[in-house]
């Protein structure tokens, strides 16, 4: 981890509320469909690289930038780095990936990207992500999956 | 229109299948992936056995495969930076040749019409032209740093030594030797695709090639020789590629393979929606603004993307494919 960082002071925001368990969910005979807010839970407490905090408190993701359609297998998840010029940019949405694959069935089509508008380098490290052999590459280095797995040791 | 029906389902691989290829003799088909093995498949009656594993070559994800012309040699590309030859002749598949040279991930390999030129592009942006000696020695000819960008995929004209590449820098680059100094230089640039561009095929005379890209479309691109009748202007008397035909509208993610059948004339796609789509030339189509028709789509032919697609080279309508789901299948179409 970086000594100096770069968003010295994040704005903190409030954590959304424990989802509740309805009775309905707890019926296993009833088929319960993937949807945002079951993604978002799956994410939230993602470490931020820099920061003891979670991507929810930092704001880097919102349950309303998460699509999810069940019929097509997709799962789209935009993420907001902190600061326009943020350097861990391609490293959040890494994490958010492979979170998403090792928790979601693999029939999903799992696609993160920038939020439009708020990185620099949105178009070259949307299409970064969106290249599964540079980002399967990129799960091969033993260093950087390290430091993925720090990101993504979240408590269940 | 036409039918593809599946003849076999080949599981072994665990993990991401990146490729199949076909020996030229067409009885043997080779696979690798993720789980850093090459597997070879072949033939017993109608069915696909398993024949042989390859698991001590590379110590990460092996990308892809491919025969030499005369079918004793394998060439495989390796995440591990490396290629490794292996040769058959002896019956069994030995490693004679490892060929390091590349800073990073080699993500294809090709062998020339004649086997005696071999090329592989990586990561880190070039395209190495690699002279096959005697006694099996491999000497690296040419270094080409003409991509900006990672480089996908290399294939080699059916006739002559020209070499073609694709690259995540949205462009195709053809390159050649200059036998004046021996130098290997960029002869043409294709630019038209908006995003990486993944793959690409010949067709079986070399005059046209059919690439397939991240924008979800497939092109068509024709050699104009210098002095051609359609007054194509040849700058520097060189050959000029345009394209010709844009298939847009067919593919819903990514295609991330093409292959043009030399046999039949038939071009099958690979794409991330989990299809294979097959397309086929409209009869008396104008050569200058070809029409080309989507004659077979299997939605779902495997169960996750789908990688890699190739036709058979002796048995016309024969085609294997490789997915993120772990599999290889063997399809035959019907026309």
């Amino acid at each position: 981890m970086t000594l100096n960082l770069e968003n010295l002071n994040p704005k903190l925001y409030r954590k959304c509320e424990e989802r509740e368990v309805s009775k309905y969910e707890e019926d296993d005979d009833i088929v319960d469909e993937f949807d945002s807010r079951e993604v978002f839970d799956l994410i939230r407490n993602l470490n931020d690289p820099e920061h003891p905090l979670t991507l929810e408190e930092l704001n880097v993701i919102e349950q309303k930038y998460i699509e999810v359609d069940n019929k097509k297998n997709e799962v789209q998840v935009m993420f907001t780095p902190t600061i326009p010029h943020c350097s861990m940019a391609t490293l959040i949405g890494l994490s958010l990936q492979v979170r998403l694959l090792r928790t979601l069935p693999p029939r999903f089509k799992i696609e993160v990207k920038v939020s439009p508008g708020t990185h620099e380098s949105e178009h070259a490290i949307n299409k970064q992500l969106a290249d599964k052999e540079r980002v399967a590459a990129a799960l091969e280095n033993t260093s950087l999956i390290q430091v993925i797995n720090q990101c993504i040791d979240v408590e269940e | 229109m036409g039918q593809l029906e599946l003849v076999d389902t080949l599981s072994g691989h665990s993990g991401r299948v990146w490729d199949v290829s076909w020996h030229p003799s067409g009885t043997l088909l080779s696979s690798c992936g993720e789980d850093k093995t090459i597997r070879l498949w072949g033939r017993e009656g109608t069915r696909w056995a398993l024949k042989t594993i390859l698991t001590d070559g590379h110590q990460r994800t092996v990308r892809e495969s491919a025969w030499s012309p005369c079918g004793n040699y394998l060439a495989s590309a390796s995440f591990d930076a490396t290629t490794a030859i292996w040769d058959r002749k002896s019956g069994q598949l030995e490693c004679i040749a490892t060929l390091e040279g590349h800073e990073n991930e080699v993500k294809s390999v090709s062998w020339s019409r004649s086997g005696q030129l071999l090329a592989t592009c990586s990561r880190d942006k070039s395209v190495w032209v690699w002279e096959v000696g005697e006694d099996d020695e491999y000497e690296c000819a040419a270094v080409i740093n003409a991509h900006t960008q990672d480089v996908k995929k290399v294939s080699w004209h059916p006739h002559v030594d020209l070499l073609a590449s694709a690259s995540y820098d949205n462009t195709i680059k053809l390159f050649r030797e200059d036998p004046a100094d021996n130098d290997w230089s960029c002869v043409a640039t294709l630019a038209s695709h908006e995003s990486t561009v993944w793959s690409l095929s010949f067709d079986r005379s070399g005059s046209r090639l059919v690439s397939c890209s991240d924008d979800k479309t497939i092109k068509i691109w024709k050699e104009y020789l210098p002095g051609n009748s359609e007054g194509v202007v040849t700058p520097g008397n060189e050959s000029v590629w345009k394209c010709v035909c844009t298939l847009a509208g067919y593919h819903g993610r990514t295609i991330y393979d093409v292959c043009w059948c030399h046999q039949t004339d038939l071009i099958a796609t690979a794409c991330g929606d989990d299809a294979i789509r097959i397309f086929k030339e409209a009869t008396g189509s104008d050569p200058n603004e070809p029409i080309f028709d989507l004659v077979e789509t299997v939605h779902c032919a495997h169960s996750q993307d789908v990688n890699s697609i190739q036709w058979n080279p002796t048995t016309p309508g024969v085609l294997a494919s490789a997915s993120d789901d772990g599999l290889v299948k063997i399809w035959n179409f019907k026309a």
